[in-house]
């Protein structure tokens, strides 16, 4: 089966400074992949080289086709991103949000029609927000707007989702139930996940395989158990640790050892 | 699930459009002179004084006012949209000054030949126009790259740039005045405080014709200036040629912008308010706020217009002077609510 995204000898770079370095990665369809990593290894530029928010050097292929060669609508038919915040200058409210998702599927005078709708409402079901679906944005919580946030992107009907650490501001349970939604999705709908993540453990429990990124390169690709070493974590994070398989996911699990 | 359907479309827009008519008509026959409408009406010939006033006088007044207040409104909506800022209208940020700057030139250097044609008229509503265009067009692409860092617009970068352009605008104008004799001295106030004065109809047909299309454009963007608002990643990524839409929009707001500023100096304000109080009342959906506001702005100048004319009749005001006293309080009140939200957050 064709990748979903191929890269080659993918680099950038910030003026002089080098985020990527000949990164050569293939997505495969259906698949739902972890990108760890530091701060400033790259997970974020990558993920915006995806979505052709930043053009890199190297070639990109999404589903066999130059990635150049797609004009915006169609890659917003294909890649929906979740941003790591969003930003909200004037007054919408949820479903306002959520239905800006479909904009590429009707035409620019063209008010939303009947499938527009339903689809934005089936999202929104989805994610837990038709509840305040007449709220405003600006007045929700953080783990409220980043549901409202992957509800836009699945009204999008993308083939690929990326996110850029979606649980980057919810509190414990909000996190479970957005991985336990990613995961849902994955496996019913076949969506294709690639997702930039900070936390290691539940990286580790719900997302099959993981890629680390270190010094923009990829470091280590493989499953849970392949990636998540004590030997690894040190090398990337600097930090030391051990790794314990859980017995109920027999997935590796991390305890962190502080220096005292 | 409250979204934008079209009954809302109708509904508000059939509103302000009833509105606006009833404005139109009563600011036709409210003046400093009476007007009595049936007598106006029994005779239409030049013999009539009162359909002198209300056809010669009044009503392309109107008809002007309303395309300039609705330009102004429209125009205010699609910056605060592009340059994700409240506060951004045509003249905070310097391009209402920069047009009149491109007019008050393209006066100066009127070319010769233009004059025979239809006695300077067809020039002066097409040469004049287009130097505004210009101006504001420049003004417009300048504030906006000296505000631009690192790829990113900074809000009040933005708007101190135009502040301080606009004083620089003012100043070069004053010069000109003082050593060009063009027109008489009270060309200067127009162009600085903004008036509207009685036009010939077929002034009044070429500013509606320009704004109209402006307008047009603007208002296919709608959809995607909701996008924009999000920021431009985000506008990106849900389909959105930024680079284009930017280009489009500066294009068309600085060609409604000069043909404006052309015809009445600058009238301030009204691109500031009126979008802030249609979003109050409509929300923040382009397809319906540009069309509304449009709409609200043609009311709001219709009404300012009428207040210059008869608060100190006989003598008028300039209306800029009428939209500054409700515009400056309200833009502080706006600037105060800003700092305070981007301190909490």
């Amino acid at each position: 089966m064709n990748p979903a995204i191929q890269t080659r000898d993918l680099s950038f770079a910030y003026q002089d400074r080098l985020v990527l370095h000949a990164v050569s990665l293939s997505v495969d369809r259906g698949e739902m992949i972890g990108i760890l990593g530091p701060n400033g290894s790259g997970k974020t530029t990558m993920l915006k080289i995806f979505s052709a928010v930043l053009h890199g050097q190297g070639a990109v292929k999404i589903n066999d086709r130059d990635i150049e060669t797609y004009g915006r609508r169609d890659l917003s038919k294909l890649f929906a991103v979740v941003a790591q915040e969003s930003r909200m200058n004037f007054p919408y409210t949820v479903a306002e949000v959520v239905l800006m998702g479909r904009a590429s599927y009707h035409s620019a005078f063209a008010l939303e029609g009947k499938k527009d709708l339903e689809i934005a409402r089936a999202s929104m079901e989805l994610t837990d927000c038709l509840l305040f679906a007449n709220r405003y944005l600006h007045e929700l919580s953080g783990g409220e707007k980043q549901r409202v946030m992957i509800a836009r992107a699945l009204a999008q009907e993308p083939e690929i989702l990326l996110l850029d650490e979606p649980s980057a501001f919810l509190d414990l349970k909000h996190q479970v139930q957005v991985f336990e939604l990613l995961r849902r999705l994955n496996r019913d709908r076949g969506l294709t996940i690639v997702a930039a993540l900070h936390d290691l453990n539940l990286a580790s429990l719900f997302f099959p395989r993981l890629v680390v990124l270190r010094d923009g390169k990829i470091y280590r690709d493989g499953s849970p158990k392949e990636v998540l070493t004590e030997k690894t974590i040190e090398e990337v994070y600097g930090i030391r640790v051990r790794i314990e398989q859980d017995p109920f996911s027999e997935k590796p699990q991390l305890f962190i050892c502080p220096s005292l | 699930m409250k979204v934008l359907d079209r009954r809302k479309m109708i509904f508000v827009n059939g509103v302000l459009l009833a509105l606006l008519t009833l404005s139109m008509v009563a600011c036709t026959l409210l003046g400093p002179v009476h007007l009595d409408l049936s007598r106006a009406l029994r005779d239409l010939s030049f013999a009539n004084p009162d359909a002198e006033i209300l056809f010669r006088a009044r009503l392309p007044r109107v008809l002007l006012g309303v395309a300039i207040g609705g330009g102004m409104a429209a125009c205010g909506v699609v910056l605060q949209a592009l340059l994700g800022n409240p506060l951004a209208c045509p003249q905070m940020l310097g391009v209402s000054g920069g047009a009149s700057l491109g007019g008050i030139l393209g006066l100066i250097l009127f070319p010769n030949w233009l004059l025979p044609i239809a006695g300077g008229l067809l020039g002066e509503i097409s040469w004049v126009p287009l130097a505004a265009f210009l101006g504001a067009l420049c003004s417009m692409t300048l504030v906006y790259r000296f505000s631009l860092f690192h790829g990113r617009l900074h809000p009040y970068h933005l708007l101190l740039s135009g502040v301080i352009f606009n004083s620089f605008i003012a100043a070069v104008i004053m010069f000109l005045n003082s050593i060009i004799d063009f027109y008489q001295a009270q060309g200067l106030l127009f162009w600085l405080m903004g008036s509207l004065s009685t036009r010939a109809y077929l002034t009044v047909a070429f500013i509606w014709a320009y704004i109209s299309f402006g307008f047009l454009w603007l208002w296919a963007k709608g959809l995607s200036l909701n996008l924009i608002t999000l920021g431009e990643e985000a506008a990106m990524q849900l389909g959105v040629e930024t680079g284009a839409l930017q280009r489009q929009i500066f294009i068309a707001s600085s060609l409604m912008i000069g043909a404006m500023v052309s015809v009445s100096g600058m009238i301030g304000f009204i691109g500031l308010m009126i979008p802030h109080v249609m979003r109050l009342i409509i929300g923040s959906d382009h397809r319906l706020l540009l069309p509304a506001s449009f709409l609200a702005g043609g009311i709001f100048l219709c009404w300012a217009d009428t207040l210059a004319r008869v608060l100190l009749a006989p003598a008028e005001l300039p209306v800029g002077i009428i939209t500054a006293f409700f515009g400056g309080p309200f833009f502080l009140f706006l600037l105060y609510r800003e700092g305070r939200k981007a301190l909490t957050l």
